[in-house]
């Protein structure tokens, strides 16, 4: 398995998937190595082995809390050296190729265009089957279809032509393959990501966010947001929906958890809008404070122009919150009880934005029904879906 | 002895809400008239309805009244479909006003509104209740005799209340838990009432023509004319099968392909085949037997899936929420005299509202299971709910604290 993140080192839900996917797969006896790009103690993991890629001569491999980041080289003569995201990619490749000749496996399991090239490697190595698992591609991170960094759309073309079978989180992200790349549906299979709902850390009995609870009882609701801050998850368009329910429903405020290039550009617009005394920025969160945005929201919106899945949908449901989610999203592909809106349609979230806040027997309802649906997930279900195909390609069966 | 069919159907078309927002909401106060083509589009809804259902099932029923004199039915058709129908298909109004002119076409009495107001305001209900009475007497010069409630909804204050107002009888579903050992076939006498009856649905019998006739699945079908007259033959000692069902079965929730029409066409000549055997309407058939037994209904019944209970339209908090506030308007709606602004409040006390809003069918996704214009019952809520802000600030605006 190769993976260029796990939990708690994660910045966002391609992390949470690996891990939860690897989990399970284990339950149902798949022996897995876990190849990572960096260094870290994941003591804590018993269900698989965990191994570091380090390039050669280098010591350790240290990673910032944000995907796309610089990774720190701590080399064995002492020397430290930045490397970029592409520069980490191909060093990566190197030490997977290094390993694979030295590993038995049977297959390999490669996720997102980060490993793509240590997978093409390992399987030209070894002759193994190559899996590729598409949590994002290029057009969805960019916004836009066609759109991204041209590099990265190279990477994703050639793995997606060369894999052997190809994995999609959703519907959603298998139409986006197929449109981007020209790959033929009956090579992707969709398996969608899960939620393990004993998995989330439970809520303690104080919220950290003390300023919003004791607005909520004077008669304010909150509106929630987690998720990266970047072009893809439409926070510009939540920022007007929401200025524009607050005309209707005043009493209420948006909380924007999370870090990106937007940050600044999302501050400014608040305040250009009008509502920069009703908006909290609270940049990335871990763990307690990560926990109770979630719980502290009457409703957690996730606008996303093209969410390939979000996890963060099924997440709020289980610390407590409704969700309304953009159209555009995998998860709206398996949760009925929610609110949808097309991306786009800012009149249509302000809409439902203002009639959840005004209306607490509509979130207490659909928080109850969602939370039935929840209480149903499991990525075991999932992982049953992907046994198939590891099958399939060990047999032989397929070219 | 006879022994009659007693057809029953019953004719029913909401104002569906369009797509309201909160920002029209003290804008504008159109809330029941959505674009043409939308999926609440009621305009659109009565054309569909018209010519899948309506017009061949009139088209037929008229010929079946009139080769044989022996056929009779009985139709409760509610105010807000009359409207729509006057509004946007005159043709279907002369259809159904030519089945009543056979004489043999008995119209029975319900709310205009289609509404749950027997359970929250006695007031408004019968004001409803006369308004219908009223539009019967104008379009067809009936006046009716025997009474039903909103989704069938029954129970023995209902039942006291309609024999006070004069009604010689009343219609229920024939639940199991309600009638016991008893058979439905037969007309009862309500608990606690002086002189009215009580007919009640046979909803096996009439559940094989309303919802599994098309069914390839079920064990009987195809289910034919004379296959189902010969299930009733089969009971010797029934007075009257109750055969109470949605117009909208004929053409509609069975699609013409599935062969209901030639089923209706056919079911009066294999029914009368053998001797003794008629049709009744509801009066008829309370005036021809005697009531068997008393039957005591507590609490309400309807005609609504396996809980025959009210749980469809009032069984989670936005249900209950969103009632509760509409009649809590009551007084000040009436006090305005603002007839547009008190009949848009009626038409949004129409049950099938509260019915989009029900979720116990959700979870599973199986999102087909009922039928609506909206996507999810929280779309309908939030349509209805700023609808309802709307109302109230019309109120506000005529100096009325809300």
């Amino acid at each position: 398995m190769l993976g260029w993140e796990l939990p708690p080192h994660n910045s966002g839900g391609l992390g949470v998937a690996c891990y939860q996917l690897s989990k399970a797969l284990s339950k149902k006896g798949v022996d897995i190595e876990f190849v990572l790009p960096y260094t870290a103690d994941h003591s804590d993991i018993d269900f698989m082995k965990i191994n570091a890629a380090h390039p050669q001569n280098v010591e350790q491999v240290l990673k910032s809390g944000i995907a796309y980041d610089s990774f720190k080289y701590i080399k064995t003569n002492g020397e430290v050296e930045w490397i970029d995201i592409i520069g980490q990619s191909a060093l990566y490749e190197e030490a997977v190729g290094r390993i694979a000749e030295l590993a038995e496996f049977d297959v390999i399991h490669a996720h997102d265009w980060l490993t793509c090239r240590a997978g093409l490697r390992a399987k030209m190595v070894s002759g193994k089957p190559l899996i590729v698992h598409i949590h994002s591609i290029e057009a969805d991170r960019a916004g836009q279809p066609h759109g991204g960094n041209p590099l990265v759309r190279e990477i994703e073309s050639i793995s997606l032509l060369l894999a052997d079978h190809i994995i999609a989180v959703s519907e959603h992200t298998k139409r986006g393959i197929m449109r981007e790349y020209g790959i033929p549906a009956d090579k992707i299979e969709v398996v969608h990501n899960s939620i393990n709902p004993d998995d989330l850390a439970p809520l303690d009995s104080n919220n950290a966010y003390r300023y919003l609870e004791t607005m909520k009882s004077l008669g304010y609701r909150v509106v929630v947001n987690i998720g990266r801050l970047s072009v893809q998850k439409g926070l510009p368009n939540l920022l007007r929906a929401f200025a524009r329910a607050a005309e209707r429903t005043p009493k209420m405020f948006l909380l924007v958890v999370g870090s990106g290039e937007q940050y600044y550009e999302l501050i400014m617009l608040a305040a250009e809008l009008g509502i920069g005394d009703k908006v909290l920025f609270t940049e990335f969160q871990r763990g307690k404070n990560w926990r109770d945005a979630y719980a502290i929201g009457d409703l957690f919106v996730m606008p996303s122009v093209s969410e390939p899945f979000g996890i963060t949908a099924l997440e709020a449901i289980g610390y407590g919150t409704p969700v309304l989610i953009s159209k555009q999203s995998g998860v709206s592909e398996v949760l009925h009880n929610c609110l949808k809106v097309d991306f786009w349609d800012i009149d249509e979230m302000a809409n439902k934005i203002a009639a959840v806040a005004g209306n607490d027997s509509l979130r207490d309802e659909m928080h109850a029904q969602s939370h039935r649906e929840w209480e149903r997930m499991s990525w075991d279900k999932s992982v049953d879906k992907l046994l198939p195909i590891y099958q399939k390609h060990l047999s032989g069966a397929a070219s | 002895m006879s022994k009659a069919i007693v057809l029953y159907l019953h004719v029913h078309q909401p104002y569906r809400i369009r797509h309201y927002t909160i920002f029209d909401a003290a804008a504008n106060h159109n809330y029941f008239d959505a674009p043409y083509d939308a999926r609440e589009s009621n305009e659109q809804v009565i054309h569909k309805v018209a010519e899948k259902s309506y017009i061949p099932a009139n088209r037929h029923l008229l010929e079946l009244l009139n080769e044989n004199q022996e056929f009779k039915l009985s139709l409760s058709i509610t105010g807000t479909v009359l409207e729509q129908l006057e509004k946007w298909s005159p043709e279907t109004l002369q259809s159904f006003k030519d089945l009543v002119a056979t004489g043999r076409v008995e119209i029975v009495g319900e709310t205009y509104h289609h509404s749950l107001a027997f359970f929250y305001s006695r007031e408004e209900f019968e004001a409803q209740v006369a308004m219908h009475r009223e539009k019967v007497q104008q379009l067809f010069s009936q006046t009716p005799k025997v009474f039903r409630n909103t989704e069938l909804s029954y129970n023995n204050d209902l039942a006291y209340w309609a024999d006070k107002a004069g009604y010689k009888g009343i219609l229920a579903e024939g639940w199991d838990k309600v009638l016991g050992w008893r058979s439905p076939n037969y007309v009862y006498r309500p608990a606690y009432t002086d002189n009215i009856r009580l007919l009640m649905k046979n909803y096996k019998l009439s559940d094989d023509i309303a919802f599994r006739f098309g069914n390839r699945g079920w064990a009987e079908w195809p289910l034919t004319a004379d296959k189902f007259a010969h299930w009733l033959n089969a009971d010797p000692d029934a007075t009257n099968f109750d055969l109470f069902m949605d117009y909208e079965t004929f053409g509609e929730h069975q699609w013409h392909d599935t062969g209901i029409f030639d089923f209706l066409r056919h079911l009066p000549n294999e029914w009368l085949k053998t001797p003794g055997n008629t049709f009744m309407t509801v009066s008829e058939a309370i005036d021809n037997f005697e009531a068997k037994d008393q039957v005591d209904v507590p609490y309400t019944v309807t005609w609504a899936d396996t809980e025959r209970d009210l749980s469809a339209w009032l069984g989670n908090a936005m249900q209950t929420s969103a009632i509760t506030g509409l009649y809590g308007l009551q007084d000040k709606i009436l006090s305005t005299g603002d007839l547009a602004l008190i009949e848009d409040w009626r038409r949004l006390q129409t049950s099938d509202h509260f019915y989009y809003m029900c979720t116990k069918w959700f979870n599973d996704g199986d999102i087909h299971a009922y039928f609506s214009p909206y996507e999810t019952p929280y779309e309908a809520y939030i349509n209805f709910v700023n609808a309802y802000h709307d109302v109230r600030f019309r109120l506000s605006e005529k100096g009325i604290e809300v």
